[in-house]
């Protein structure tokens, strides 16, 4: 379970990038966190596992108080905590075990870390897991010749391989084409069915994310201002995340909206 | 048609001059030239001594066609042995020390004390030329390639943890954070997300600076911190242009050797 509660977070720069978002998320509940550029749902997330500094609230992970930590706890509680990025922030020039195991950093030491001398379990963890995602074939290649689906798959598998409690992820689908959407948004869904995680999915394409979440939450300039299923995001919830546009005209009924469009905001058109 | 042209005028362009008021254009101009002219003016040429002095260069550049090899032989290989041992020893120590240096000379990886210590000593290394502190080694340290050594280790440390520093510096973030919300440790973190991604070019960087350090450590002989320079020195001091060109002629091979495999090794590496 995490809570989240009056967490805001002001950059140098003076922005309020979050105001007072609270939040809480069962075990095993995937929440997809939609929100135009600039919302603040990066922010959000990297003030989770505390890759941005927050300026205020609390954040509760099962007990553990994730904001007051000095850095020691801190790393011992980002063990618990996987993150999947958007453009896949694969190390490029380590192999595809390495990116894996590096998901074990925080439990073995440094130089077992530096030799690659990793514990068996976690060896056999991360074929396991290459496995799971289709890569079982491309253990020893480097990660700049994967395609995007590939990556992101690797960062998937990074990401599993500590164990979490929780799943922070950062637009898992930015750079990919519609089926590889699909195919990744399933495979981090069915994970977490899986394990019972519960997860935080940053998402721009709302479509995608009507599709596999069970929760939606709106941001909008640092607020939550919708928060609830799926099926009850609308037209006029849409508008009130991201402003005013046609929501339902699509390629291939946009002779029939046509009338609707008229009446709408010109500046639509 | 032709009523649009008609009514349109034939205007002249012209790029607008640099420095748009004539007079302080022209004048700058004048200032120039004139300087120019009494700046030459300035240098004292003794013809007579040139006469003379073309006969000692032509002698020079003839000793190129048969460069003498074999009279001073122990001396050369002598003077080489050193300048090699002083560039390998110079720049591998120059290296293990200019690495940490280079972490903490990287704002995005050092808290600002840190950062300003390594900076300080990075411009105190790339403040002073080699020859000066060559000089100064040798006060301390006596003629020979003790003082090479430790000058070019010194040369190293401002040149390589600088450009790595700035290496580092524009290192990808992503890739960084994606390994500290693993909750690696700073060292971890080092290890597995800066390191891979500024290798190519410490290596690039490295070998650079080894065939840099052989250039220098042919000059610093002439300071007395020895190598082949000393021997250079002292085969000009005899007027043995034929041994010079020999100890020329052999700095320029291993000079173009190091390139060369310099380039293959950063190809090699990408």
């Amino acid at each position: 379970m995490l809570e989240i509660t009056e967490l805001s977070k002001r950059y140098k720069t003076g922005d309020d990038a979050l105001s007072k978002v609270s939040l809480a998320v069962p075990d095993g509940q995937v929440l997809g966190l939609i929100g135009p550029s600039g919302a603040g749902k990066s922010t959000l997330i990297r003030c989770i596992n505390r890759l941005v500094e927050p300026t205020f609230g609390s954040i509760n992970l099962n007990g553990a108080q994730l904001r007051k930590m000095g850095s020691g706890k801190l790393r011992k509680a980002r063990r618990r905590i996987g993150m999947i990025f958007q453009e896949y922030a694969l190390v490029e020039r380590l192999t595809v075990m390495e990116n894996v195991l590096s998901g074990r950093l925080g439990y073995v030491g440094f130089w077992a870390s530096t030799f690659r001398k990793f514990p068996q379990k976690d060896i056999d963890e991360a074929f396991r897991l290459l496995e799971r995602v289709g890569l079982d074939h491309m253990v020893n290649k480097r990660a700049d010749e994967l395609s995007g689906g590939q990556r992101q798959r690797v960062g998937i598998a990074r990401a599993l391989i500590q164990n979490p409690e929780l799943l922070l992820v950062d637009e898992p689908t930015a750079s990919l084409d519609p089926k590889t959407s699909r195919q990744i948004m399933r495979l981090i869904c069915e994970l977490c069915e899986e394990r019972n995680l519960s997860a935080i999915i940053n998402i721009h394409d709302v479509a995608l994310a009507k599709l596999f979440v069970q929760r939606i939450v709106g941001l909008q300039a640092g607020q939550v201002v919708f928060d609830g299923s799926p099926e009850s995001l609308d037209s006029g919830v849409l508008t009130q995340i991201y402003g005013e546009e046609d929501w339902e005209a699509t390629a291939k009924d946009k002779t029939e909206s046509k009338d609707d469009m008229d009446e709408s905001e010109a500046s639509n058109v | 048609m032709s009523e649009t042209v008609s009514h349109t005028q034939h205007r002249t362009w012209r790029r607008p001059p640099t420095i748009e008021r004539p007079w302080l254009r022209y004048s700058l101009l004048a200032f120039t030239l004139i300087y120019l002219y009494f700046a030459v003016g300035s240098y004292d040429v003794n013809w007579s001594r040139v006469a003379e002095g073309m006969e000692r260069g032509w002698k020079f550049v003839k000793a190129f066609a048969n460069p003498d090899f074999v009279t001073r032989k122990t001396d050369l290989i002598e003077g080489m042995t050193e300048s090699i041992i002083m560039t390998v020893t110079s720049t591998v120590v120059g290296i293990l020390i200019s690495i940490p240096i280079a972490l903490g000379a990287a704002s995005n990886l050092a808290p600002l004390p840190v950062y300003l210590f390594c900076r300080t000593i990075i411009a105190a290394s790339r403040a002073l030329h080699e020859i000066i502190v060559a000089i100064l080694m040798v006060a301390i340290f006596g003629f020979g390639p003790l003082a090479g050594f430790i000058t070019l280790s010194f040369a190293t440390i401002g040149f390589l943890a600088k450009l790595l520093a700035e290496d580092i510096e524009a290192m990808d973030k992503t890739q960084a954070e994606a390994v500290k919300s693993t909750g690696a440790s700073w060292a971890q973190w080092v290890n597995y997300a800066v390191q891979p991604q500024v290798m190519p070019r410490l290596i690039g960087l490295s070998v650079y600076r080894l065939d840099i350090n052989f250039r220098e450590s042919a000059i610093l002989g002439l300071v007395g911190a020895g190598g082949i320079g000393a021997t250079l020195n002292t085969a000009f001091d005899r007027y043995e242009f034929d041994t010079a060109a020999a100890i020329i002629i052999t700095i320029i091979v291993i000079v173009m050797i190091l390139e060369y495999s310099s380039s293959i090794i950063r190809g090699w590496v990408q």
